[in-house]
């Protein structure tokens, strides 16, 4: 492969897309818009929406393209409505929201994965997510027992167990402490567990969309079991239990709520947490797995021995080849994905592209990340694009020119301890392919020469 | 005395007595002392040493019928289904009670595992079941429902005979014939704390960062999905964003040759909202109920809202309605009759009786 050689540009540049007509002429963000607008406004809309679709030219998405007289790209000399006319109010979206054309952008399920949409996932579509922030209504989704929108007035938080006096807190009480904000990433342990025995699912968004990476604010977790008098010598583990009706536990070690990093979360992103995702209060265990995230937090208890909860003695365990199940296994290890081009997409020509995709390791930084264009035979150490933070997605991009033949494309991610993500042949040689969770092997995607991408794996 | 010399008199007491900073704190006035009530009725872990366990029994039969009430729905009258959920019982032996391992666990060809398979402490379960079940009415168990059900499980799984009953007093012995209580390891590196293996054991994956000639001359490539599973997910050209160095690939048809990604590109999705009242919502735009109805007043028929005002609560109405057409209710232009799936008209039916929220 030669990925450097600088190719020809092809003879005839694409100059702008034609769109078809969508089959919904009304749209919720049209919809959106007349109401800002007003009754008069609307019915004026709607006539002249259902004039255009009965005429069958309805356009929403996309302008129709010109025919090119040869001058140049009409969308430059033709000059269009929004160079021409007047836009939009302040505030026509008191709380705005993306625009129409990313509509695709979605976080989904993934058919038949659940039975129920209550104990179900939804993916965040990390292949079109940019930076290393996921947007908070995109953030991936797993709920036990379906996701409530609490009050946040009636919410309370508990602390008790070997603590001199158990404490209540309010919300008012929590943000009234001094805050922190921090960057991290939150994985499910059961992230490209579809992957484990073969490939299983087409997209980037489904073999690693159980994955997100927001700023956090709240309270450290230990400023809170000092206020209540923890007995930290005997007090080794903590369990943090949910509010809804799984009232979800976890066991965390209590290393991690002494160093400050176990935090008791309200803000995510600059606003509060998303119902989705816990509103008001859930916990931050920075580099654990998403299930210890307790989210609608109620309570924590400091306790001297691990409490063989549902979800870390039926589910979240390793079985390895001797038939024993690896208990409490809570780290993300050091893991890669590159999100462009990625399983599902189709490169549209030969020719320069970025490779660009996320590492992440819940040991620490990121170090390294090593590309390869040839099916891991050969790598080359990709750019990490700043901020590189501790236990926090990582961007990273590498230059490739595509000759348009046939190849593999993989990343390969090293963290500050030293540890070098696995191949599906390491990890597979010490777990077997029975496990479900902690599968962070290198992800191949096979780059056809019709430019489509799709999800394989290698020997 | 004044406020500020109590004040004063106290902190000297405090001082002299040693108390510890906790007692006031650095944060005064933040928090408050839980009463024991408050935390008795939180506090319902149940720990594998049976710390936090009410005293209480139930038995196999006690427990059957309240399974057939509660729980059979989901998890199959013997704990066997996997329509819902996982099976819950079934793949354990009376070896397996004798050792305390799972032997299917080992074995390729058992794919299946049921939760009595893998899990060690029958503590697990009971706090399970207490806490969040039934799934749709969790915490509505009292102690003695919930040794009863927990007989009943264990009675299925064969690790307790038909006339047992369960107890906090025996749960003990009971904890000593779990199939799996020897299951597990900790030996591992992947405990965040000091405890277990963590500092002993190292990751278990060796892996070296090779930059040349790395693994054999060719990459075989070994695993892939099958050309007919190509559209289960949906067209991945609508899931994918209009613009970029790429596009999603059209999975509603054959693979086309390269340069064809460029055409156009259908956007799905209403961006930013997707709570249940915007789903019922974009999916009156999907059927095209939109084409005639505003979301606030009349177009060609009513307004949803103005619907949802006149028949609130009257679910089974509407559904009928929308499914039936007709005229004379709002207007003389008729609604013609809607075939659309049973699982949509309920959806917008229920939304419309519940007030057709935005």
């Amino acid at each position: 492969m030669t990925d450097l050689q600088p190719q020809p540009a092809p003879a005839s540049q694409p100059r702008g897309l034609v769109r078809k007509a969508p089959e919904n002429f009304l749209d919720r963000a049209s919809v959106r818009e007349v109401e800002s607008h007003g009754i008069q406004g609307r019915r004026g809309f709607i006539r002249g929406a259902f004039a255009a679709a009965m005429a069958g030219g309805a356009v929403l998405h996309a302008t129709a393209q010109p025919a090119d007289s040869g001058d140049g790209d009409p969308a430059i000399l033709k000059l269009p409505k929004h160079s021409t006319s007047l836009g939009q109010p302040v505030a026509a979206h008191p709380y705005g929201l993306p625009s129409k054309y990313e509509g695709n952008v979605q976080r989904r399920q993934s058919p038949g994965l659940t039975q129920t949409n209550q104990a179900s996932v939804s993916f965040a579509p990390i292949q079109s997510l940019l930076g290393i922030v996921t947007p908070s209504g995109l953030h991936f989704e797993r709920h036990h027992q379906g996701w409530w929108d609490i009050d946040p007035q009636q919410h309370r938080f508990m602390i008790n167990g070997l603590v001199k006096t158990p404490k209540v807190f309010t919300m008012d009480d929590l943000m009234r402490l001094p805050a922190v904000s921090r960057f991290h990433f939150i994985e499910c342990g059961a992230n490209t567990g579809m992957n484990w025995g073969n490939v299983a699912v087409p997209t980037a968004q489904y073999t690693h969309g159980m994955l997100s990476c927001c700023e956090y604010t709240g309270v450290p977790l230990i400023t809170l079991l000092e206020m209540a008098g923890a007995d930290l010598k005997k007090g080794k583990f903590i369990l943090a239990e949910g509010a809804d009706g799984s009232s979800m536990t976890r066991t965390i070690p209590i290393e991690l709520v002494t160093s400050g990093q176990v935090l008791v979360a309200y803000g995510q992103n600059g606003e509060m947490l998303r119902p989705e995702n816990g509103y008001p209060l859930r916990l931050v265990v920075p580099g654990v797995q998403g299930v210890s995230w307790v989210k609608y937090l109620r309570r924590v208890e400091l306790g001297d021995m691990p409490y063989a909860t549902k979800d870390e003695a039926v589910h979240y365990i390793d079985l390895i080849p001797d038939g024993q199940h690896r208990q409490y296994t809570s780290i993300q290890e050091c893991k890669s994905v590159i999100s462009t081009p990625s399983g599902g997409q189709v490169l549209l020509d030969k020719g320069f592209y970025s490779i660009s995709g996320l590492a992440w390791s819940g040991r620490g930084k990121i170090k390294r990340v090593d590309v390869s264009v040839d099916g891991g035979r050969n790598w080359r150490t990709a750019r990490l694009e700043t901020p590189v933070l501790d236990k926090c997605l990582t961007r990273f991009n590498i230059d490739w020119v595509w000759d348009g033949k046939s190849t593999i494309v993989q990343s390969r991610a090293m963290d500050e301890t030293g540890y070098v993500q696995p191949t599906y042949k390491q990890l597979r040689a010490v777990r077997g392919s029975r496990s479900i969770y902690h599968n962070n092997a290198v992800q191949s995607w096979l780059v056809q020469e019709n430019g489509e991408v799709k999800n394989v794996q290698v020997a | 005395m004044s406020r500020l010399l109590e004040a004063l008199a106290i902190g000297a007491l405090t001082a002299a007595l040693g108390l510890p900073a906790w007692s006031q704190g650095k944060f005064p006035s933040v928090g408050r002392d839980a009463t024991p009530k408050e935390v008795a009725a939180w506090d319902i872990d149940v720990r594998p040493d049976f710390k936090g366990l009410p005293a209480g029994s139930g038995s196999v039969d006690q427990g059957q019928d309240l399974w057939e009430a509660h729980c059979a729905t989901c998890h199959g009258i013997f704990g066997e289904s996997n329509a819902v959920f996982n099976p819950l019982v079934g793949g354990t032996t009376a070896d397996d009670i004798k050792t305390g391992h799972v032997a299917t666990l080992k074995r390729l060809d058992f794919p299946g595992r049921t939760t009595f398979m893998k899990v060690p402490t029958i503590s697990t379960i009971w706090d399970y079941i207490h806490r969040a079940m039934p799934w749709d009415n969790p915490k509505s168990l009292a102690p003695n429902d919930v040794y009863a059900l927990t007989a009943y499980l264990l009675n299925l799984a064969n690790i307790v005979p038909a006339d047992f009953t369960l107890s906090d007093k025996n749960i003990g012995e009971v904890q000593q014939k779990m199939p799996n209580r020897n299951g597990m390891t900790t030996q591992h590196a992947m405990w965040p704390g000091n405890e277990f293996g963590a500092g002993k054991v190292k990751p278990d994956t060796q892996a070296t960062a090779c930059m040349k000639n790395c693994g054999g001359p060719t990459p075989e490539i070994t695993s892939e999905l099958p050309e007919h599973a190509r559209n289960v997910w949906g067209n991945l050209r609508e899931q994918n964003r209009t613009v970029g160095p790429q596009r999603g690939a059209d999975t509603s048809k054959p693979e086309g040759k390269l340069g064809d990604a460029a055409g156009p590109v259908n956007v799905v999705g209403p961006a930013g909202n997707d709570s249940p009242n915007a789903k019922a919502f974009a999916l009156t735009q999907e059927l095209g109920c939109t084409g005639c109805h505003n979301m606030d007043g009349k177009l060609v028929g009513p307004g949803f809202t103005d619907v949802a005002k006149k028949y609130a609560g009257k679910t089974d109405y509407l559904e009928g309605k929308i499914k039936a057409g007709g005229s004379g209710v709002w207007g003389e232009t008729p609604m013609p009759p809607q075939n659309i799936p049973d699982a949509d008209l309920k959806t917008i039916a229920e939304w419309l009786a519940a007030g057709a929220g935005k």
